[in-house]
């Protein structure tokens, strides 16, 4: 029996294999990546532009103060100082804190170990990268690169761009046909990270190697020198780690199970009866 | 979102990261793991040799670029009697001493290591801790030293046994400072044993009275103090067998990136 009131639901095919098995990949790979470059930014929590460190003045630093008689944990960004004890600088249980940059619960071992961090950083940057080069090959390949990825010209209009993002802002979602691709403001935060962000950490990584840089000292130079290529690396890193918690956000305001379910198995559901938004 | 549904995302989010954060701990401590993770120090390696001419130079700079700040890391002044000795009559009876594989010994005075061909170079040192110093280095070519001594050829490795004890709680014999370089990094043009910096005589805390510069490697490889050079067909039988104190310790022996 027919129910008038209820949109139908289809499941349409949404995510091929090749891109579900490179973004489960993708998420422990990242992941990890993060972590222990965290564990490795503890070792010399500041950061500093140029070739070389001026160690009077970093740009952020992230130290241990005694205050009174009291450790704090303090960030300095420029000429501001912020208290961030517990977080950067100084953290742990209390009676048990250490200075530290990041926590640990934010790096890989927990505990400080400069060289086990690197071990993982290396390994699993070599993973990412050629798990990023078979994403890359078959997305263009294949077409899905402009099929999916690419925002059409009408997509790209102003004022239809001023509406997604409002809608986003309230978490209105397409809905009906609407929803069967991606709208604009998701292709270019995908393209962005795909294109942009991630190629940026394989290249300032690269140009923080003193034996990469006897390869291509060009490449280092365009990033304005090791230490500007350090800084560059922990940025872009911050705008992933930010895209993160927005697109896993998104994921489960936008439809937590229909969202994995279209990551598992490739099958996104629409209701192609409702009216778009 | 009902408050219920999201009360029960939170915890499943939390339980997953409680999850992550404990098997990652766990991993670093299985030596299996470990090892396995090990193998990206090979994949590393080949790559840079890959992509990289023997003689590629690392990036020289210009003297406007020398750090007025250069951090000293690892020993700053060594406290074994050998050295606070030899540092009281300022080197005048050191002798560098070069052995192992090779057909003619030597032990050279500083002033036959002064004689040797040299090179000054600018360049900038990357500390494995992430910062870099740029310096001037005016040193021996090591290649000039090892003709002269003349590399038999099962030779592989110099090992640079140094001065400086820096560890010295190690039970087993291992806390002095010693590094080794393979015969490509050994026979690199930059590659010297270096006596002055910055047009200066090379202070204490950067290793005098000679370190050696490696500079397509991370700083913990250019070994302060060096009081013998030895050639060698395996780093089995040093230290604790990884080819130096940090590598023993479980950093990189291939410190190039």
């Amino acid at each position: 029996m027919a129910r008038p009131n209820r949109p139908r639901t289809v499941l349409v095919k949404r995510h091929g294999i090749v891109t579900r098995i490179t973004h489960a990949l993708n998420v422990v790979f990242v992941a990890v990546l993060l972590m222990s470059g965290l564990q490795i930014f503890n070792a010399h929590p500041a950061l500093y532009w140029g070739q070389a460190s001026t160690f009077e003045s970093p740009w952020i630093a992230m130290t241990k103060a005694e205050i009174g008689d009291e450790a704090r944990g303090i960030t300095t960004i420029g000429s501001l100082r912020f208290d961030t004890t517990g977080l950067f600088g100084w953290s742990g249980r209390e009676g048990a804190r250490e200075p530290r940059g990041f926590p640990a619960w934010a790096t890989i071992p927990s505990w400080r170990d400069l060289a086990a961090g690197r071990r993982w950083h290396f390994f699993f940057a070599w993973l990412f990268v050629a798990n990023g080069l078979v994403y890359l090959a078959w997305t263009v390949l294949s077409g899905r690169l402009k099929r999916d990825l690419l925002p059409t010209r009408d997509q790209l209009r102003p004022g239809r761009l001023a509406r997604e993002i409002l809608d986003h802002a309230r978490l209105r979602f397409p809905k009906g046909e609407a929803a069967r691709r991606y709208n604009a403001i998701q292709k270019l935060a995908y393209l962005a990270v795909i294109l942009v962000l991630l190629p940026a950490m394989l290249l300032t990584g690269l140009c923080m190697s003193p034996g990469f840089n006897a390869a291509a000292p060009w490449l280092t130079d365009l990033f304005g020198g090791r230490q500007s290529a350090r800084t560059f690396h922990f940025l872009s890193a911050g705008l992933i780690a930010l895209f993160v918690v927005v697109h896993v956000a998104m994921v489960v305001a936008s439809g937590l199970w229909n969202n994995l379910r279209a990551m598992i198995t490739g099958r996104y559901a629409i209701q192609p009866g409702e009216p778009p938004r | 979102m009902s408050l219920h549904r999201r009360g029960w995302l939170k915890a499943a989010g939390a339980g997953l990261g409680a999850l992550w954060l404990a098997g990652c701990d766990r991993l670093t401590r299985s030596p299996g793991f470990t090892g396995v993770l090990r193998v990206a120090e090979q994949w590393t390696q080949g790559a840079h040799r890959l992509i990289t001419d023997r003689n590629a130079l690392a990036k020289e700079f210009g003297p406007e670029h020398i750090s007025t700040d250069f951090r000293a890391n690892g020993t700053l002044r060594p406290q074994d009697p050998g050295y606070l000795a030899l540092l009281a009559e300022n080197f005048a009876g050191y002798r560098l001493v070069v052995d192992g594989l090779v057909e003619r010994p030597l032990a050279l005075s500083l002033a036959e290591v002064r004689a040797l061909p040299s090179r000054t170079q600018i360049t900038r040192h990357d500390c494995v801790e992430g910062w870099s110093s740029i310096g001037k280095w005016t040193g021996a070519r090591l290649s000039a030293l090892l003709d002269r001594a003349g590399v038999k050829p099962e030779a592989r490795y110099i090992v640079f046994h140094c001065a400086d004890t820096l560890d010295p709680f190690a039970t087993d014999g291992a806390g002095g400072y010693y590094e080794s370089i393979d015969l490509v990094d050994a026979y690199h043009p930059q590659t010297i044993l270096a006596y002055r910096m910055n047009d200066a005589t090379l202070p204490v805390r950067h290793g005098a009275p000679l370190r050696l510069r490696v500079e397509r490697q991370l700083g913990y490889k250019h070994a302060k103090y060096v009081m013998r050079i030895e050639a060698v067909a395996s780093l089995d039988r040093i230290g604790r067998g990884q080819g130096g104190f940090w590598p023993d310790r479980g950093y990189e022996w291939y410190a190039g990136v």
